[in-house]
């Protein structure tokens, strides 16, 4: 510590290059930042996937519906202990730009198949008791300013109503949270029964399956014994883990991690090259300083040190600044108002960013500091 | 601070010394088969024209270059036998550099600056304050502890550079061109002040200079032409 000082005031020598070179390392961090929430937030339901869960939607594509009556047939299949359903409702509050998802299930079922989602007792009793009831969860609750009792108009342009009303209405009975940081609280859920007898098309359609298996060892067996069940029937069914769904819609989008991974090296392999510069510049115009230094106190070990730390501490200042910065922005949430419900850094791509700044300040100091520590006192006083 | 160096014989020893730089295919023989000795409590100063290898003597005698053959020797203790790191600690310890252009931190107040050879000793932060206090009180500048070299004239700056020189209370303090970037009011106050320190503190000083008036104020001069101690000025 009783080496900061000169630190600190050898990096306030040139303050115009200190603040510009900190200024290019914390962009180039909060850049970091923001591409870890984006790809979070596009590959964020692979982390969140239970194991023991398989996805079971129709063969050729999701938009086609399963008959209800597949859910008695894979609950009897062996290693499958539940089966629900759900259907994309696809409807708009107010405005198409409020996204966010809405699905009719089974409250019972759907609860015991979902422990993620965390809902009080006597809310899991109402909901159950009211046939118009909805749950919805915290984030979208609190993004609306709806609270328990309010009545919600959402308008369906894939499920008319029979009875010809525009828009369908749902009773808010319970907001859930999320057990942890990546559950996503920003779906409504309302009941089956009430969906199913107020639409116009036909009845007893779902529009997926989610299976929970007895035990996660054996989910591709049991995939492949769903698989199998319903082969050469008039609707024929894909089970997959619910990560691999996860992850093959993220793969729709492209290779997520290639691209941040490439944009990140572009901007990092710059960063280090400007940095690696002003350092290499600071050591040469503090030749016969460093020399002084070397003659009056310090080894060359110390004075490699005395670098890198230079080097460490605008690093890391930079770093940490721009973390600091892209965390203050993503924790305003979804900036796409509903595109991008698990928008947020992960403590562990934090850490990883200070790791990087560390490793950036050593790799910026290493040729400086070899510079300095190769330098002769004799002759770096003859420089006077 | 430090313990002084215990010897029968003379503090500094320079014993047969020749130093040779090469630059390109040439040779270049800057000091010569050269004997010098200094006993505690000398002021030497050591004359000669640019390019008789006064500054480079001092850089032997101060353990920053090492000589081609010979030997040097202070307080009975051979240079030549030490490692790099072994001879920056014993420089931090025993040597007190007095730079013709001050060299010190721009950044740093003349408190810090006379702080920085404290650094890497055991001293707490209270104990170095102390120290920085008494060398900066020695050389006239307590006023001056807070100010940073921009504001401070030329001889100030080279008192703090004094002080910096002697906070350590090393074995010898040596001092290259002190007064050379000085004009003759400050050079005098500088002069008088390495004075006392070796008249009232009995530091030992060897001082680098080429101005017949300083070395008027050493107890010895000893003259250097091309790489060799002229004969009558012989200790």
């Amino acid at each position: 510590m009783k080496f900061f000082p000169l630190i600190w005031c050898n990096l306030k020598r040139k303050k115009l290059r200190t603040f510009l070179t900190l200024l290019s390392i914390l962009v180039a961090f909060v850049l970091f930042g923001l591409l870890s929430a984006i790809k979070e937030a596009m590959t964020g339901g692979i982390s969140m996937a239970g194991a023991d869960r398989l996805v079971v939607q129709h063969k050729v594509s999701l938009i086609l519906l399963l008959p209800e009556s597949y859910k008695a047939r894979m609950e009897q299949l062996p290693g499958v202990d539940l089966a629900v359903f759900q259907t994309w409702f696809g409807g708009i509050y107010q405005d198409p730009k409020n996204f966010f998802m809405q699905n009719p299930v089974v409250p019972d079922q759907f609860l015991n198949m979902h422990p993620e989602f965390l809902l009080p007792a006597e809310q899991v009793k109402a909901w159950k008791e009211t046939r118009t009831g909805a749950i919805v969860g915290r984030k979208t609750a609190n993004k609306f300013h709806w609270k328990i009792g309010d009545k919600v108009p959402i308008k369906s342009p894939i499920w008319g109503r029979k009875d010809g009303a525009a828009a369908w209405e749902f009773d808010i009975v319970g907001i859930f949270d999320g057990k942890d940081k990546v559950t996503d609280t920003t779906s409504l859920y309302f009941r089956y029964d009430y969906f199913d007898e107020a639409h116009r098309g036909d009845r007893g359609q779902v529009g997926w399956y989610t299976v929970r298996v007895k035990d996660p060892k054996t989910s591709a067996d049991v995939a492949k014994l769903i698989d199998k069940e319903f082969e050469n029937s008039l609707a024929e069914v894909k089970a997959e883990p619910e990560a691999a769904m996860a992850q093959s819609w993220a793969n729709q989008l492209g290779d997520i991690a290639l691209i941040t991974t490439s944009i990140l090296g572009a901007v990092f392999f710059t960063i280090l090259l400007v940095t690696g510069n002003t350092m290499s510049q600071e050591v040469r115009e503090r030749t016969v300083e460093l020399g002084v230094l070397k003659a009056i106190v310090f080894t060359n070990t110390q004075v490699v040190v005395l670098v890198l730390a230079e080097s460490c501490v605008l690093a890391v200042l930079g770093g940490g600044l721009g973390l600091g910065l892209s965390w203050l922005i993503t924790s305003g949430g979804d900036p796409t108002g509903g595109m991008l419900p698990m928008f947020y850094i992960p403590t562990r791509d934090l850490l990883i960013g200070l790791g990087l700044s560390v490793a950036l300040g050593l790799a910026t100091g290493f040729f400086p500091a070899l510079q300095a520590m190769r330098l002769q006192v004799a002759v770096a006083l003859r420089r006077m | 601070m430090n313990e002084p160096t215990k010897t029968n014989g003379p503090l500094v020893n320079v014993d047969g010394v020749e130093k040779v730089f090469r630059r390109g295919s040439e040779d270049i023989h800057v000091l010569r088969d050269l004997h010098l000795k200094v006993p505690a409590g000398e002021f030497l100063a050591l004359m000669g024209p640019s390019g008789s290898g006064k500054s480079t003597l001092l850089n032997l005698i101060g353990g920053l270059d090492r000589p081609t053959r010979g030997s040097v020797s202070i307080g009975g203790e051979r240079l030549d036998g030490l490692s790099d790191r072994l001879l920056a600690g014993w420089r931090a310890r025993h040597i007190g550099f007095v730079f013709q252009l001050y060299n010190l931190m721009p950044t740093l107040n003349a408190e810090r600056n006379v702080e920085l050879p404290l650094l890497l000793t055991h001293l707490t932060k209270a104990e170095r304050r102390k120290h920085v206090a008494a060398a900066l009180e020695m050389v006239g500048l307590s006023h001056r502890a807070k100010h940073f070299p921009r504001t401070m004239s030329g001889g100030e700056q080279q008192r703090v550079g004094i002080a910096r020189g002697i906070v350590t209370d090393p074995t010898l303090l040596l001092c290259d061109e002190p007064t050379g970037d000085l004009d003759r009011k400050a050079g005098d106050g500088i002069l008088d002040l390495l004075q006392a320190l070796n008249r009232e503190h009995g530091k030992t000083i060897i001082m680098v200079t080429h101005d017949p008036h300083a070395s008027a104020r050493a107890l010895r001069t000893v003259h250097l032409d091309k790489g060799q101690l002229s004969a009558e000025a012989v200790a």
